[in-house]
């Protein structure tokens, strides 16, 4: 596809990054020349220093021919402006809009200006975080075949059924569920039968999303209802989980320094707890009674405050701690600190729009349907739709001569998640989850030897 | 063992495997290449088609067991882009004299590697006496030597290389000439392509003007590579004199077409007149030409019949020298000096960036004129404020101090190859424009190398003086001295 991508900020670099390898010819737009020269030495794209609302660097960016304009800079109204714009020409349109008031008016924009997305960066993290608390004991969720089958990665506690057995011993622990992804002492690979569960490891299930709970009963994690949680720092994204988590019967607390800020809140939330107070002060926290949380998100300014908050909170906080991180780079340096999950609405954002881009492309043609970058790029999980003539197609799983590292975790078949054993084939009109740790597959018939 | 040792700390900092993956493409592809020669041979029914057949299947295998095993980390930067053009150049070249030294067409290796050199590079620089004594096939070549080098390998490369990231844009930059390299379209291999399309486009229309004037077919597409690169290469020892009237206003035309920056014509077939007609080193290269063709045709008048054979010698000297083409119809050695300083002036100049021409180019020829311009207004008002411009965008202070530095990195190689030159003990003149005619990939120069002699008078050291000055000119210098700069090598 012809893309434009207006704006080259974390955002803009990540979608860059996601699309170039998918076959897609991208133009970057962005004032900042510094930024352009950047992004377009790193990624094949073409690079154009210039304000993307205006008409003449939209034609030299060749909006004529183009399919889609992807407007995420750091202003609402530029991105708009920039959409509204486009929208003279027959390209579809997704801007980034975050400011609450604008994003009320999604579907006056969606209707009356003709965008195609408006997407919200904080929102959609929020229905992340909102996800994490409603499954604590996951580190992260990643839904496949429209939220019919999830990805769920966890860390085995100690008192766990599954703990110092070989893979290939679990009998009906793992009915209904594939352990895809294994990660022991900072190392990921994907296990064999061979392999022996050790406390502490953290796993990837693929899992139908109504079996979950029997099967973390099962394995012997805990799997209680969070009742309350402390969101620190008055953000929008602590504004929209709150939202959310309204129509729940968890209770919320809000932590936030600034007062008028928390006039602000109170005055839009109904039911949560408004608290003027400096959330990184342990003492105050003690004061607010932390232990007895079930869940917490940090999500202040900086990142850095919010890492040490979770550090500080992490054994005294029940189920659950979210950190919220906005600078996508350090995720592969705090990896190791053992946070519990993060969060990034920017990755959210970039993610949310590639899917977005895929779904558009598979109307032309590319098969996959939905691709996570999991463990900081290491390991891919793919959805592929499969084509009548692929040369997978009516073969028994266990005769295909597959390359190393790949698994076939998943076949969803008329909306049910189908965990495959070696009889099992593929057939026209499934889509088939794969996971592998060679990246950069775009079609099934990649994964073939 | 210990040398051994010390090569591999020497690549650690660099991604060595994947220069060697580029490395091995190349020399598969031309191996592909090689067997058109073998087919000319075919054709005349020459016995050293054989050699270029074996030569060919050599490369072809020694390229494809390489090519097959494509690297895990497949990013080049900056650095290795650079190392990788400069290495792609001399391998290719290494490997395109062999079959002239193996026929025993061009006995000593030295002189094939000249040879060849002159050809990727487009130089047309000769040391052969006799031309008109090589086969068909050798011939045909040296020829097509300059249509693949005129172009660029890696530009070729890039339309086939199975690699998607920002890598490609770092060899593209290191291989096209011009200050600014930029794509037409998003991605490089697109890019690449649509070169390519108006490369061959115009390639072939030259092939069937030269037909429809009724020129032998090998004549012909001889004189085509010859051009499309703006090469030099002939296939006679009279180079063009010998061609009738027609051909050689054919001749000069095309030149003067190839010399073109390409994105004029990309903006043409994109039905962008307006933008392509405003292109500043356009409307300059045509008005320079427009200008030289003038004052020469005046200058030279009594030494001609008429007028017509005036303008016609005067156009194709100058097409030929400010294209970097280096083809002759007339001795321009015999022409009165100010014809000839003016012909040395057009051989610096150069023809547009982006073109398939050599030499200096003429858009930096326009920045450092603007650069030059703005400093003198500095010093009637110290607190003015301008910037540079350039098709009416104003140019990064970044780039004006690239082009600048490039002027004094030109004018260092120029004056150390003349001093190195010059221990073979022939006359400044010579030297000079042996240089001159060399390090902007032109061909001939004056007095003992003027269009009717030929280099084989130098000795070996400057033979490869000589040489470096046609790659270093090809590549723009800075590929080529980056392999000498020692950091280069270092681990970190």
């Amino acid at each position: 596809m012809q893309i434009i991508v207006i704006g080259c900020g974390k955002v803009g670099r990540k979608l860059v990054s996601q699309l170039t390898r998918e076959d897609n010819n991208i133009t970057v737009i962005d004032t900042n020349e510094d930024q352009v020269a950047l992004v377009s030495d790193l990624y094949d794209v073409m690079g154009i220093v210039g304000n993307g609302t205006s008409f003449k660097v939209l034609s030299e960016a060749d909006i004529e021919h183009a399919d889609m304009l992807i407007a995420v800079t750091n202003s609402d109204e530029v991105n708009l402006l920039c959409c509204v714009i486009a929208k003279r020409t027959k390209c579809l349109t997704v801007a980034r809009v975050r400011n609450p008031i604008y994003s009320r008016e999604r579907d006056f924009f969606r209707r009356e200006l003709g965008l195609s997305m408006i997407i919200n960066p904080e929102f959609e993290a929020a229905l992340e975080v909102a996800r994490l608390f409603r499954y604590p004991f996951a580190i992260e969720v990643d839904r496949f075949a429209k939220g019919r089958a999830d990805l769920l990665r966890f860390r085995v506690p100690g008192d766990s059924a599954l703990a110092g057995r070989a893979l290939k011993d679990l009998g009906h622990e793992t009915q209904n569920v594939l352990i895809c992804i294994a990660e022991h002492d900072g190392s990921v690979f994907i296990p064999d039968g061979n392999y022996v569960i050790e406390p502490g490891d953290v796993l990837s299930v693929i899992v139908d999303r109504d079996s979950s709970g029997q099967f973390f009963k099962r394995i012997g994690v805990r799997t209680n209802q969070i009742r309350n949680v402390l969101l620190i720092g008055g953000s929008r994204l602590s504004f929209y989980v709150a939202k959310i988590l309204e129509n729940s019967d968890i209770e919320v607390r809000i932590i936030e320094r600034d007062l008028a800020r928390c006039e602000e809140l109170a005055d839009q939330l109904e039911k949560a707890d408004i608290v003027n107070g400096d959330g990184s002060n342990h003492e105050f926290l003690r004061e607010e009674r932390i232990e007895q949380f079930d869940a917490m998100l940090a999500s202040m300014k900086m990142d850095e405050e919010n890492i040490i908050l979770s550090l500080y909170a992490r054994d005294k906080i029940h189920y659950k701690v979210v950190t919220d991180v906005s600078h996508i780079e350090i995720n592969g340096v705090i990896k190791n600190l053992n946070l519990d999950s993060i969060i990034s609405p920017k990755s959210i954002t970039a993610e949310t729009i590639v899917q977005f881009v895929r779904a558009t492309a598979n109307g032309m043609g590319s098969n996959i349907e939905t691709l996570y970058q999991l463990l900081d790029g290491e390991v891919e999980a793919l959805e592929f739709a499969i084509q009548p003539n692929a040369p997978v197609v009516g073969i028994p799983l266990m005769d295909l001569k597959l390359k190393q590292n790949i698994l076939i975790a998943g076949i969803v078949r008329r909306g049910k998640l189908i965990i495959p054993g070696g009889q099992d084939v593929i057939k026209p009109g499934d889509s088939v989850i794969v996971v592998t740790i060679n990246t950069g597959y775009t079609d099934i018939n990649d994964i073939l030897a | 063992m210990k040398i051994s040792i010390k090569k591999f700390e020497i690549g650690a900092g660099m991604n060595i495997s994947m220069i060697r993956y580029i490395l091995c493409w190349v020399v598969e592809i031309e191996g592909l290449f090689l067997l058109l020669p073998c087919m000319v041979a075919g054709i005349y029914g020459e016995r050293v088609g054989t050699i270029y057949f074996f030569w060919a299947g050599l490369c072809i295998v020694i390229g494809y067991i390489g090519s097959r095993y494509k690297p895990d980390r497949t990013e080049i930067f900056t650095k290795e882009g650079l190392v990788t053009a400069a290495l792609v150049w001399l391998i290719m070249s290494f490997l395109g004299a062999a079959p002239f030294t193996i026929s025993g067409e061009i006995p000593s290796y030295l002189d094939a590697l000249f040879e060849i050199v002159s050809g990727f590079t487009t130089t047309g620089a000769s040391i052969l006496n006799n031309v008109e004594g090589l086969t068909h096939a050798s011939l045909f070549w040296r020829s097509f030597s300059h249509w693949l080098g005129g172009m660029g390998v890696l530009v070729f490369i890039l339309m086939l290389l199975p690699v998607q990231n920002g890598s490609q844009m770092n060899l593209m930059r290191a291989e096209s000439p011009g200050y600014n390299v930029s794509k037409f379209v998003p991605r490089v291999r697109g890019t690449a392509r649509i070169l390519y399309k108006i490369y061959l486009a115009l390639s072939v229309a030259e092939f069937v003007v030269l037909l429809l004037g009724r020129m032998n077919w090998f004549h012909a597409i001889c004189i085509t590579f010859g051009t499309a690169g703006t090469g030099g290469f002939g296939v006679l020892n009279a180079s063009c004199g010998s061609y009738t009237v027609f051909q050689q206003y054919a001749i000069a035309v095309f030149m003067i077409l190839f010399g073109v920056n390409f994105s004029f014509y990309f903006l043409i077939t994109a039905k962008k007149h307006r933008i392509a007609f405003r292109l500043d080193e356009v409307r300059v290269y045509l008005a320079i030409i427009v200008a030289a063709v003038v004052l020469i045709a005046v200058n030279t008048r009594s030494y001609f019949g008429g007028l017509e054979e005036t303008f016609r010698s005067a156009l194709f000297q100058v097409g030929s020298i400010i294209t970097t083409t280096g083809f002759s119809t007339k001795d321009f050695d015999l022409w009165p000096s100010f014809s000839k300083s003016i012909l040395v002036m057009l051989m610096c100049i150069g023809a547009c960036a982006g073109s398939t021409g050599g030499g200096f180019k003429v858009s930096r020829v326009i920045i450092l004129v603007r650069s030059t311009f703005r400093r003198l207004s500095t010093y009637i008002n110290p607190k003015r404020v301008r910037r540079i411009k350039m098709d009416g965008e104003t140019m990064p202070e970044e780039q004006v101090r690239g082009v600048e530095v490039f002027l004094v990195v030109y004018i260092m190689i120029f004056a150390l190859s003349t001093l190195l030159v010059s221990i073979d003990g022939f006359g400044f003149e010579t030297n000079f424009t042996a240089v001159a005619a060399t390090l902007n990939n032109i061909g001939p120069g004056l007095q003992e190398v003027g269009p009717t002699a030929n280099y084989a008078l130098f000795g070996p050291f400057s033979k490869i003086i000589l040489i470096f000055d046609m790659l270093a000119g090809r590549l723009e210098i800075f590929p080529v001295l980056i392999l000498l700069y020692p950091p280069t090598w270092k681990k970190r």
